[in-house]
């Protein structure tokens, strides 16, 4: 049985239907992110686990204790949120110290539980500062360990790192990594940043629509998505509409250039299907034993450590990921070239129609 | 200098000129209470007269049990509203509004009319008449109570605030108490004091009550004596300015205190 056991979750506003079907098992010391774009459900799963919403329907246990309907000051459930929601009345450590408190735990060992998580995130003299006198990085450390204070079962972060800077999101999120993995926190993660959750994550749950789309980790998620949405969601995607020339061969044509894809298809020959491709499977030059595709160039970006080509095939557009070398010729637009990728570098997409 | 800046400095002039000039008037006319030279005979005559401290206590002592009162009512109600009933707001807004459009004399003559017969015969003993008399100064105090309590929670995120003290443990009397109430403080303290000083000015309503409030003191005071009033206005002004310096005191005190939104939304 699973730590965090969440079954068949529901919630409705009104008519609407924020979140449905949401079935996740959660390991306990696992780092899950829920992925999505704004209006996916993806907070709204998170609120329910917090127990700031009310389920319409479904399960939640933890540990083996069914909480869907408890009160969230009953869940021992840490929260982090995006706005930080430090006191601002309260010193940096009575913040930290807020949660203690209520548990009736004060004098020396909660100072000294205040200053072990002030060192844990590398502030350790600021406990007598006020939130307003610390940055904004400086700020959603102390949030999350104020969250850690209680030794929650569940750490919640809701989008913790939106509202911070460039630089700091890619440190603090490190350091969130770090802290979880030290404290082997099960931690559940939510985000529209699909860098952060494949760089932080053990498991994705990919959200549209108030439904799991894909529960993965970050490399299935990646290489293998199993819907349209995600393949399209999580990366930069190439889809192509080629016609099936032999399905269970795996042989297909776009405009008339013959691809070969290593897995075959049921599907009936001379319709037309989605292939998937991402554009840093693509290569510069004709090579045996690949997929050749040969078109104009329509633009070429130099982005440093990569060079973005559009290629043109008839009306269909194709965006290549070339790495960049130091001895490399860009490509001009209105040059013909041909590019590259090796049959399993592509796959076709489950149809919708 | 620049000429905008010299006609700033006309008009400040003249601002001062219409408000400080009656004062100067009565602040020297209450010095002249015997015949010829300048003292503080009149003063001497205020603080000495017995109803007036009597008239003095009595109303301070109305004036913090109504803003008690008015706190423990208002700020959990504007609170739940901003939380969960945002839809509300604007019926409160209009509630709130009311004591503005009505005037104190229709307010006592409603609450005399209802509450001095049965089934509310409150005006029969002096407790329950003073009970009436909070009652009646919370509605006249309302709006800015309301105003007060309203803008302080606009300038907090509550909701989230709310959400992180709940994920600690906290029950909703340990959020009120210990996160919503002293972020509010400086809200609180200017709606405390607007309630102070409408209470301990206020005529019609203790009148009507037969109370012995300090207001009613006041007005027989002008209609029957001539250096006294005068005495008791420069009295009651530095009362009021002293109040506002602590208000300003303590508002900037304690630097967490000072009102921070909680971070962007």
């Amino acid at each position: 049985m699973a730590f965090l056991e969440i079954e068949n979750l529901q919630k409705q506003f009104g008519g609407l239907t924020a979140v449905s079907n949401f079935n996740l098992a959660v390991q306990q010391g696992e780092f899950i992110s829920l992925l999505g774009s704004s209006g996916c459900g993806k907070t709204t799963a998170l609120r329910m686990i917090a127990g700031f919403e009310r389920p319409s329907a479904g399960t939640i246990r933890l540990a083996g204790k069914e909480i869907t309907n408890s009160p969230p000051n009953q869940r021992n459930i840490g929260m982090v949120f995006q706005s930080y929601a430090l006191f601002p009345n309260m010193t940096v450590a009575d913040n930290i110290g807020f949660g203690l408190k209520i548990r009736k735990k004060t004098g020396n060992a909660s100072q000294k539980r205040i200053q072990e998580l002030l060192e844990l995130v590398k502030l350790p003299d600021k406990g007598k500062s006020y939130p307003y006198q610390l940055s904004g990085g400086q700020q959603q450390r102390i949030a999350l360990v104020r969250a850690l204070a209680i030794e929650p079962q569940v750490l919640l972060l809701d989008e913790p790192l939106s509202a911070l800077d460039a630089k700091i999101r890619v440190d603090l999120r490190a350091e969130i990594r770090r802290i979880q993995q030290q404290l082997n926190m099960t931690t559940i993660y939510v985000t529209h940043d699909q860098e952060e959750a494949l760089s932080l994550s053990d498991r994705i749950v990919v959200m549209n629509k108030g439904v799991i789309e894909q529960v993965g980790t970050p490399f299935a998620i990646y290489n293998y998505p199993t819907s349209a949405f995600t393949a399209s969601f999580v990366g930069q995607l190439n889809v192509l509409p080629v016609v099936v020339v032999d399905g269970k061969n795996g042989r297909f044509s776009l405009h008339n250039q013959s691809l070969t894809v290593s897995q075959p298809i049921q599907a009936a020959n001379n319709t037309t299907v989605s292939l998937a491709l991402r554009p840093e499977e693509l290569r510069l030059g004709r090579r045996e034993d690949e997929n050749n595709l040969t078109g104009i160039v329509e633009s070429a970006t130099f982005l440093g450590a990569i060079v973005r080509v559009r290629l043109q095939i008839a009306n269909t557009s194709i965006m290549a990921d070339l790495f960049n070398e130091r001895q490399m010729t860009v490509p001009k637009p209105g040059e013909t070239i041909t590019v590259s990728f090796p049959y399993h570098a592509c796959w076709i997409l489950e149809t919708t129609s | 200098m620049k000429k905008g800046s010299l006609w700033s400095w006309v008009w400040i002039l003249l601002g001062v000129l219409y408000f400080f000039l009656p004062l100067l008037a009565t602040l020297q006319f209450s010095l002249k209470a015997e015949r010829g030279v300048y003292g503080f005979k009149a003063y001497e005559l205020v603080l000495g007269d017995p109803q007036f401290v009597e008239t003095f206590v009595f109303s301070i002592e109305i004036a913090v049990l109504t803003i008690v009162c008015s706190l423990l009512l208002i700020v959990p109600t504007v609170y739940w509203v901003h939380l969960r009933l945002p839809q509300i707001r604007p019926i409160l807004e209009f509630i709130a509004f009311l004591p503005f459009v009505l005037p104190a004399v229709v307010l006592v003559f409603g609450l005399i009319r209802i509450y001095s017969r049965p089934p509310f015969a409150l005006t029969n003993a002096v407790w329950s008449t003073n009970l009436l008399l909070v009652g009646a100064y919370m509605s006249l105090a309302l709006p800015y109570m309301y105003r007060s309590v309203d803008t302080g929670l606009r300038a907090i995120d509550v909701r989230t605030l709310t959400e992180a003290a709940q994920s600690l443990g906290a029950s909703w009397a340990t959020i009120l108490w210990r996160v919503i109430f002293p972020n509010l403080r400086t809200a609180l303290l200017s709606g405390a004091f607007l309630t102070f000083a409408i209470v301990v000015g206020e005529y019609t309503i203790a009148a009507f009550l037969a109370r012995p409030m300090y207001g009613p003191y006041l007005a027989g005071l002008v209609r029957n004596k001539a250096y006294e009033p005068a005495a008791l206005s420069i009295l009651t002004f530095g009362l009021t300015w002293g109040i506002m310096g602590i208000v300003q005191w303590l508002t900037y005190r304690a630097p967490g205190a000072t009102q921070v939104t909680a971070g962007p939304r």
